[in-house]
C-alpha cells in the first residue's frame, strides 16, 4: 500500500469548464443508466487535467455531487489509485520506473540524473514549479528499458547523459521528441531481426 | 522457428500502418459477417478446438470461459470487459497490440460479444497507457464510422459498442473483479469467488473478461480454424504467443513465437544472447515478476509452455521473460520485486497487506548483510503464511517469486548472511526493529 498526501493548501472552489463539462456528460453517457458512479475516474481525471495536473478536494466535492455519490467514495477513489495526484506537481511531472527489470538496466542512473538537474529529493516543485520528478512501479515498457514518462509520453532506452539531455530541453521550455532514444523501431530487435522480415521490406 | 505466414501479429513492429487501411492489408475484417453468421455455438465451438488458453496469466481454456456465459440474455444484459491493465513487470505486449494492432482487437471484442450475447464492452486500459488509448479511440472512430461497429454491426443485425475505460495506475486492478469494482467507480479491491463474473460480474450482470491477447488471436484463428491454431505449439498449450523478452540481453524485443519453444532458442536467436554469453546467465524469470525464477540448469533445457514450466515449480503467466546475469545482485532484485509488491497490495486482505512489507524488508536486509540465519528461513514462512490466505491470487503472486528465490540461491543469501543471534557479542540489534532503517 502507499501513502498519499493530500496538499495543505486548497482552493475554495473548482468548477468544470464548459468543454470539460461536455465531454464529462458524454463520458457519464457511456455507462448504463443509474451507473455514473463508474465516470469517477474519468472525471477525477478532468479535473486534473483542468487543474494544472493536481486535483483539490473541491474537486473531489464537486464530482461527487456531479455522480451523485457519497464524496467520501469520491475521496478513497483518488487515494486509492496512484496517478492521481493530490498535491501539485511539477509542470512537468517525471516518473522514472525502478522495477526490476528496468532496475537491472540502469533505472537508477536515470535517477541519479534527475537528482543532479531537477531536484534531491522526489516530489518536489523545482525549478518555480517546472518540474518535478518521482519514482514509479513498472510503466509496462520493460523492453525499452531504462525509461521514463514525462506527463503523457514514454522517452525509452535512455541513459543517464540522454536523460539529462531531456531535463535541460524541458526546462529550456522545448518538448522533446518521445519514444526510443537508440533509434530502434518499437519494440523490435535492435540489430537483427529474425521474424517479419518481409513487411520490414515491404 | 515459426513462419511468418504463421504469425498472427503481422504489425508487431508497425511496418505497416496501424490505421484501417493497413489493417485491411493484413487481413483484419474479412469475412467477419461471414463468421457471425456460422452462429455462437460453432464460434465457441471453433475456440474450443484451438484450445487457445487465456493469455493474461493464468491460462484457462478460452472456450470453457466463453461457454460459463449463459446462453439466453435474461433480465440483466451480458457485458464483455477486456482487461487491458498490463503492470506486470516484464510484461509490455500489450502495449504493442493497442498501439499497432488495434483492429485485431476491435473485430476479436465484437466476434466475441457476438459468442457470448453480448451488446456491450468495456476496455479497461492502465492510465499510464494514454498514448496507446488514444490510438484506440481513434481506431475505434474508424470503426464506427466504416459502420464495422455500432448499430448493426457489420451489416449482420448485431448492435455492439466499445468504450475504454482509463485505469489510474493500480496493479491490482488487473485482477479480474478488482478491475469490474474499478470500472464500476469504486476502489479496486477484488471481490471473493464464487460467484464467478461469468454469472455475477459487472454491475451484477454475467460477464467475460478476457485479455487483450486472447481476444486479439480470436478473428485470425475463426478465420483459418481451429485446427490450424492447435497444429501449433505442443498438445494442450497451441497456438502462438508473443513474448517479451527484457532485461540483460543484447536485444530485447518483443517477438511472437510457437507455444513451446525453448527458452534458450528464444534468448540466443531473437533476443541476441545474453550480456557476456550464455555462461554469464544467472536466472531468468520466466512469465513477469509473479512467477518463480529459474536457475541457469532449468533454463539450458525448459521449454516456454504453461505445463512443462508448472512441472519447474514456475508457471508461464504473462510470457514476461526476465534476463538476469550475473553482474547482478540476485537478492537486490528480488528485494526490488517484493517492494513491488508491497506498493501494490490493495491492502484487503492482512496476510498481503502485512506480509508483503515484511517480504520487502527482510530481502532488504538480506541483500546488505544484515539478516540473521534463521531469518531465512522465517521468510520462507511468511511466504507460506500469505500464499493462499488472501482473496485473490496477488497472495500468491508476491510470495511466490520470493521462494523461487529461496528455492534456487539460498546458499547465496546465507554465503552474505553469516551471522547468527545466538552469539550475541557481534552486534547489539534491538528485537522487531527495521534494521535497515537504522543509521550504520
Amino acid at each position: 500500500m502507499s501513502l498519499k498526501k493530500v496538499s495543505k493548501e486548497q482552493p475554495d472552489k473548482f468548477e468544470f469548464n464548459s468543454d470539460n463539462l461536455k465531454l464529462a456528460n458524454k463520458i457519464i453517457s457511456n455507462y448504463p443508466q443509474g451507473k455514473q458512479q463508474s465516470a469517477v475516474m474519468a472525471l477525477l481525471y478532468l479535473a486534473q487535467k483542468q487543474n494544472n495536473n493536481w486535483i483539490p478536494l473541491a474537486a473531489m466535492k464537486y464530482i461527487a455531487k456531479m455522480l451523485n455519490m457519497p464524496y467520501i467514495k469520491v475521496y478513497e477513489v483518488s487515494t486509492f489509485y496512484s496517478m492521481y495526484n493530490l498535491s501539485p506537481v511539477g509542470k512537468y511531472f517525471v516518473q522514472v520506473c525502478t522495477t526490476t527489470p528496468c532496475m537491472i538496466r540502469g533505472a537508477y542512473k536515470l535517477v541519479d540524473a534527475c537528482k543532479e538537474k531537477i531536484s534531491n529529493e522526489q516530489n518536489i516543485l523545482a525549478h518555480d514549479g517546472k518540474c518535478s520528478w518521482t519514482e514509479v512501479e513498472c510503466l509496462g515498457a520493460c523492453i525499452n528499458a531504462p525509461m521514463m514518462q514525462i506527463n503523457d509520453d514514454y522517452y525509452e532506452d535512455l541513459d543517464k547523459n540522454k536523460a539529462s539531455k531531456i531535463f535541460d530541453q524541458i526546462l529550456n521550455g522545448e518538448n522533446p521528441k518521445p519514444g526510443s532514444y537508440r533509434g530502434r523501431k518499437n519494440s523490435e530487435p535492435e540489430h537483427n531481426r529474425t521474424t517479419l522480415l518481409g513487411s520490414k521490406n515491404a | 522457428m515459426l513462419k511468418d505466414d504463421d504469425r498472427i501479429f503481422k504489425n508487431l513492429y508497425n511496418d505497416i500502418n496501424s490505421d484501417l487501411e493497413g489493417a485491411l492489408k493484413i487481413g483484419d475484417w474479412s469475412k467477419t459477417k461471414e463468421i457471425i453468421s456460422k452462429g455462437r455455438d460453432w464460434i465457441i465451438n471453433e475456440i474450443k478446438l484451438s484450445e487457445l488458453r487465456g493469455r493474461g496469466g493464468a491460462g484457462f481454456p478460452t472456450g470453457l470461459k466463453w461457454s460459463f456465459a449463459p446462453k439466453e440474455v435474461g433480465s440483466r444484459p451480458h457485458y464483455l470487459v477486456i482487461n487491458a491493465d498490463e503492470s506486470e513487470p516484464g510484461t509490455c505486449k500489450d502495449r504493442d497490440i493497442l498501439r499497432f494492432e488495434p483492429h485485431k482487437l476491435i473485430e476479436g471484442c465484437f466476434l466475441a460479444s457476438y459468442a457470448v450475447n453480448a451488446n456491450k464492452c468495456y476496455i479497461y486500459i492502465r492510465g499510464e497507457y494514454y498514448n496507446e488509448g488514444i490510438r484506440l479511440q481513434k481506431a475505434i472512430d474508424e470503426a464506427y464510422e466504416k459502420k464495422l461497429i455500432g448499430k448493426n454491426a457489420s451489416d449482420t443485425g448485431w448492435d455492439f459498442d466499445i468504450f475504454i475505460h482509463f485505469g489510474a495506475g493500480a496493479y491490482i486492478c488487473g485482477e479480474e473483479t478488482a478491475l469490474l469494482e474499478s470500472i464500476e467507480g469504486k476502489k479496486g479491491q477484488p471481490r471473493l469467488k464464487p460467484p464467478f463474473p461469468a454469472l455475477v460480474g459487472l454491475y451484477g450482470c454475467p460477464t467475460i473478461i478476457n485479455n487483450v491477447e486472447t481476444i486479439a488471436v480470436v478473428p485470425t484463428i475463426l478465420r483459418k480454424g481451429g485446427k490450424w491454431f492447435s497444429s501449433l505449439g505442443k498438445p494442450k498449450n497451441t497456438g502462438t504467443k508473443i513474448f517479451c523478452i527484457s532485461g540483460n540481453v543484447n536485444n530485447p524485443c518483443n517477438v511472437e513465437e510457437e507455444m513451446g519453444i525453448p527458452l534458450k532458442t528464444l534468448i540466443e536467436k531473437h533476443a541476441g544472447g545474453v550480456i557476456g554469453g550464455w555462461d554469464n546467465l544467472q536466472a531468468v524469470i520466466p512469465g513477469g515478476s509473479s512467477m518463480p525464477m529459474l536457475p541457469k540448469e532449468i533454463c539450458e533445457t525448459i521449454t516456454m509452455d504453461f505445463d512443462s514450466l508448472v512441472n519447474h515449480k514456475s508457471g508461464l503467466g504473462t510470457a514476461g521473460v526476465v534476463v538476469i546475469n550475473k553482474d547482478q545482485d540476485i537478492i537486490k532484485c528480488m528485494a526490488r520485486i517484493a517492494r513491488f509488491y508491497k506498493h501494490e497490495s490493495c491492502g484487503q486482505c492482512t496476510p498481503c497487506r502485512e506480509g508483503s512489507g515484511w517480504m520487502w524488508r527482510m530481502l532488504e536486509r538480506m541483500a546488505q548483510g544484515e539478516a540473521t540465519r534463521d531469518e531465512v528461513d522465517m521468510l520462507m514462512d511468511v511466504t507460506k503464511q500469505i500464499e493462499g490466505h488472501t482473496i485473490c491470487a496477488f497472495g500468491e503472486g508476491s510470495s511466490w517469486p520470493v521462494q523461487g528465490l529461496l528455492r534456487h540461491f539460498k546458499d547465496e543469501i546465507l554465503k552474505r548472511n553469516k551471522f547468527d543471534p545466538v552469539i550475541k557479542k557481534e552486534r547489539n540489534i534491538p528485537y522487531l526493529v527495521d534494521q535497515h532503517l537504522l543509521e550504520k
